[in-house]
């Protein structure tokens, strides 16, 4: 079998397992009071860490680059309250605008 | 709670849409040029459906890496999702086959969009994963026939749009009310995630980012309550 393929499937493979292993094993039972407030916080945990990682995250290194300026203009949007259409738009359009002219 | 349906999970991802086939296209384009044939890459975007774990599938492999270097990668990048599809696990319904199939539309932002409190809404994750899982490998599909043609996603700013759907998601749950923790938590997790991004392979950072929720564990007010009583030295002295 060709490397890529290997690759393929494991990586396949491995992915739906990781996935499924949670909902197939657990699903239906509803967690015990305090897992439930542990879990409530892995969302912001999580959702800020992508937020850190996919704007400031290059090869092992922390950067600043025009996604760092689509963030705080996002920022901007979402304390404006715009709906998330907008939010997204106004990062996408800093980021290109800047990158345009740069 | 409301329950929401695959209808509003739909609706809640539209707007990523242009980033996600963007993003699947260039997925397309750069596996044919790390010599990953086209049913290969269409492949493995319909069973990993994971950006960033075949982003670096088809980095390593064309910067001339091993298969065992390039499925490390993968399964480090995507084990952020061990947590993540345990916590969501309550909410799937159903045989353990649809369980299985509906876990395979857990992504980031399927995920965080069905996020509620106390738990998750399927729906929503399954109507909103499911759009994503068509425009991903629609994407894919465009970027391994049209090659080198498509525009770099970067130029139109689309790298940009996922921090900001994010931190749009994040925003809500760290403004309400009198709880803290969830602000805590995200400040804990974002701080970690930095701090590891320049001395840990990627993934690293994600998984060990969601450590912070263990804060769960903590009841301020009652803890202090309890041990307050009589004075403990080391408080006198600090």
């Amino acid at each position: 079998m060709s490397t890529v393929w290997l690759c393929v499937l494991v990586v396949g493979a491995a992915t739906v397992t990781i996935k499924a292993s949670g909902p197939v094993l657990a699903a239906g039972r509803e967690l015990p009071g305090s897992t439930a407030r542990v879990v409530d916080l892995l969302a912001p945990a999580v959702l800020a860490a992508l937020v850190a990682t996919q704007a400031f995250a290059g090869d092992e290194e922390l950067v600043l680059d025009e996604r760092a300026a689509g963030l705080v203009a996002a920022g901007v949007a979402i304390l404006l309250r715009a709906p998330i259409l907008v939010v997204v738009l106004v990062a996408a359009l800093t980021a290109a605008g800047l990158r345009a002219v740069s | 709670m409301t329950e929401g349906t695959y209808r509003d999970g739909f609706r809640a991802i539209l707007p990523l849409m242009p980033a996600v086939a963007a993003f699947g296209a260039s997925f397309g384009v750069l596996a044919r040029a790390a010599g990953v044939d086209v049913l290969a890459a269409v492949v493995m975007s319909a069973t990993t459906f994971a950006g960033s774990a075949q982003f670096a599938v088809v980095s390593v492999l064309g910067a001339g890496g091993t298969a065992a270097a390039a499925i490390g990668a993968a399964i480090l990048l995507n084990g952020r999702y061990v947590p993540m599809a345990v916590a969501a696990s309550g909410a799937f319904r159903g045989g353990p086959l649809r369980r299985l199939i509906e876990a395979q539309l857990l992504v980031d932002e399927s995920w965080a969009l069905s996020s509620r409190e106390g738990g998750f809404d399927t729906k929503v994750l399954v109507g909103a994963g499911g759009l994503l899982y068509v425009g991903w490998n629609a994407g894919t599909a465009a970027g391994v026939l049209a090659g080198d043609g498509l525009t770099d996603p970067a130029t139109l700013g689309l790298d940009a749009a996922f921090p900001a759907l994010f931190l749009a998601l994040l925003a809500p749950l760290v403004r309400s009310g009198s709880d803290r923790r969830p602000l805590t938590a995200a400040v804990l997790g974002a701080g970690i995630a930095l701090v590891l991004t320049p001395v840990s392979p990627a993934g690293v950072p994600v998984i060990a980012a969601t450590a912070a929720c263990l804060l769960g564990f903590t009841r301020p007010r009652r803890a202090a309550a309890r041990r307050a009583p009589a004075g403990r030295p080391q408080e006198a002295r600090s």
